[in-house]
């Protein structure tokens, strides 16, 4: 399956759901984990006032981020860090590009960072004739494959192992058929160990920040954040300014929640606390704006700058189990990804908010309690205000609301409802017109209409 | 206007009402047997936890290790203990790619993730925590005494950590792992394929 091109993400899932039996591995593999989340969040009493204690943190930095951004640079720089400021991708590119360039850097080595994906740095540094090699085992299978990550937190979360032997077969010449995830994993490791030793400079980016030290920790599993900047002289840091916190102290809010959130593990197995470059070596943090500083200023989307990219609201999206990763056409997918998109880019963005049921699972599992679903709800309003939305979607809208108006006009529609949908031969029913029964059967029209029900039952009563 | 500017000025500009930072200090989890439920979670994610009396202790539970009996290249950044490569006259890390096994100072546990605090203080490079195939991670109980050697939870860990130095600090718990690949879970991904806890009575 390569990128899908289109934005429309109802055309992106129905491409998805062609595949019916990979549909549902999808959304089972992604349950499972959600499962594990449950399991996790359980086993520690105070888990709701862990989402307190985080939401409370978050809400509080961003209310005070401009000063809270000046003491973390003052203090990073203190320690021997260089801070970069970049208002949008591009200047973050070109900054990265720059220091690179500057220790004629030819190859690299990248720990996921969702923030150089949000950029396009990838091709824009190779552009710039560097290698680039992302190394989180996920993000490496993708990126051999030209794809884009379908998950922030399992960027390969889409494939099956069969898949990934094809591709390692034909791009590191693994044995053909052998699906065995040890072995693959062992060949992984093997072809990333001679990037690691090879780069001239490592890319990661950023879970937190701390304003207080000037420091900040990166969340790994496999140890390629660590290997990747502790074997070159030249570490850039990425991040979104939206990562800070004010205090050291409060990671033991964060970290407790994150790992248990996005893959039901107690903690990542690394979380490295920088603070200064390696002896000898160079330290670069660029803060990136890129369209973050506007959500401030709403009271509706403000609490989405609370997201620490646990994953957790699209473990559990019925919509997003079974539409896949890449039918959100975004970096950011699922629900969370449905605010931040269409809030930088309305445009091509738009059908998103409405990949949503609004069953609010979203919000019940964010470990920094995101009201995800009404978020969702209000840029509805939005999309329809802007005059964004299809005739498909209005029109039968001013239809119901005139209906709606007019009780006498209602029961009559309803009883003519019924009639068709006993009498009228199947394809009068079931056709381009009704979107509804494309993947579904109609209800079935009831003997009697709840409103005569209902008239029988008082007369009964009364009648006593 | 600089950038830096233009963003702080963007970042003032917009109108957020203030809040208050939540306390910290609340009734996070105790554990009955602290020591026991660390053993617990390590075995979970993949590592081992065994208490040893001394170094001499510590010299026999890893001659019952096959991967440090059969490492060629050893590091140990532990007194009284020899290893066959001296992390201090290496100066270059790269030529740390081969070491096999490393074994290394970690300051204290934590109960509720099984994740121990190792710090660059005593590591030239602190690669060496990161690429040997094998690792495992010493820590000297206060007065013989493994309790106070393991905290309960994450809140009490960060009380007893310091930011003064330029220090390199990892929580790190268990093996290198992934699940990348249709949710196997696989043992070993970049780092260490094995991780031993060794409580020095």
């Amino acid at each position: 399956m390569s990128a899908i091109k289109s934005y429309d993400h109802p055309t992106n899932a129905d491409q998805f759901n062609k595949d019916q039996a990979r549909t549902h591995w999808h959304d089972s593999s992604l349950w499972f984990i959600r499962e594990k989340r449950d399991r996790m969040s359980k086993s520690l009493p105070e888990w709701e006032t862990l989402r307190t204690c985080a939401s409370q943190i978050k809400a509080h930095t961003v209310s005070k981020l401009a000063d809270y951004l000046e003491e973390f640079e003052k203090n990073a720089t203190a320690r021997g860090a260089t801070v970069h400021w970049a208002k949008d991708a591009e200047e973050h590119n070109r900054i990265v590009l720059e220091i690179l360039q500057k220790h004629q850097t030819k190859r690299i080595v990248k720990s996921k960072s969702m923030l150089t994906e949000e950029c396009h740095l990838n091709p824009w540094l190779e552009k710039h004739g560097i290698e680039v090699v992302d190394t989180d085992l996920g993000e490496r299978i993708v990126q051999l494959r030209n794809e884009p990550p379908s998950h922030i937190v399992m960027p390969a979360i889409h494939l099956k192992k069969e898949d990934v032997s094809n591709t390692f077969h034909e791009h590191l010449q693994t044995e053909q058929g052998n699906y065995d995830p040890n072995y693959l994993t062992e060949s992984a490791r093997q072809h990333l160990r001679q990037k690691f030793c090879q780069a001239d400079a490592g890319i990661t980016g950023v879970n937190f920040a701390i304003a207080e030290t000037g420091g900040f920790v990166v969340c790994t599993n496999e140890g390629n954040a660590d290997l990747g900047v502790s074997l070159p002289k030249v570490h850039i840091a990425c991040m979104g300014i939206e990562k800070l916190i004010p205090k050291v102290d409060h990671l033991s809010i964060f970290l407790r929640l994150l790992a248990r959130s996005a893959t039901g593990q107690p903690i990542t197995t690394y979380s490295s606390h920088f603070h200064g470059p390696i002896e000898g070596g160079e330290l670069h943090i660029v803060l990136v704006d890129n369209g973050r500083s506007k959500l401030m200023n709403s009271d509706d989307y403000r609490n989405s700058l609370k997201c620490i990219r646990c994953g957790a609201c699209m473990n559990t999206c019925p919509v997003y189990r079974r539409s896949g990763g890449h039918s959100y056409a975004a970096t950011v997918p699922g629900p969370i990804g449905s605010i931040l998109n269409p809030l930088r880019d309305a445009k091509h963005h738009k059908t998103l908010p409405f990949a949503c049921t609004l069953c609010g699972s979203c919000s019940d599992v964010c470990p920094v309690k995101i009201n995800l679903h009404e978020q969702l709800l209000t840029l509805r309003t939005e999309v329809k205000n802007q005059k964004q939305l299809p005739i498909s979607k209005t029109l039968p809208m001013q239809i119901a609301s005139f209906v709606f108006q007019r009780p006498k006009l209602f029961a009559w529609l309803g009883g003519v409802g019924k009639f068709f949908l006993r009498t009228m031969p199947r394809f009068l029913i079931y056709n381009a017109m009704n979107p509804w029964g494309r993947n579904r059967e109609m209800p079935e029209a009831p003997p009697e209409s709840f409103r005569k029900q209902y008239a029988q039952r008082v007369k009964k009563k009364s009648d006593k | 206007m600089s950038s830096k500017d233009q963003i702080l000025k963007s970042v003032r500009n917009q109108l957020v009402p203030s809040a208050d930072l939540p306390s910290l200090d609340q009734d996070w989890i105790q554990y009955d047997d602290a020591v026991a439920h660390f053993g617990d979670v390590l075995q979970a994610v993949g590592g081992t936890a065994i208490a040893v009396e001394g170094i001499d202790g510590l010299t026999e539970e890893l001659a019952k290790i096959p991967a440090y009996t059969a490492a060629k290249k050893t590091v140990s950044c532990i007194d009284g203990l020899v290893g066959t490569v001296d992390l201090d006259r290496v100066e270059d890390p790269h030529e740390l790619e081969d070491i096999d096994y490393a074994v290394l100072p970690g300051e204290f546990a934590v109960a509720e993730n099984a994740a121990v605090w190792v710090t660059d203080t005593k590591l030239r490079h602190r690669v060496i925590a990161f690429i040997p195939q094998h690792i495992c991670l010493v820590i000297h109980c206060p007065d013989g005494n493994v309790e106070k050697a393991v905290v309960h939870n994450m809140a009490e860990a960060y009380q007893r950590l310091t930011w003064s130095r330029n220090e390199f600090g990892c929580f790190i718990s268990g093996p290198s792992k992934t699940a990348d690949i249709e949710q196997s879970l696989v043992i070993g991904a970049h780092g260490a394929r094995s991780l031993h806890v060794f409580f020095v009575i």
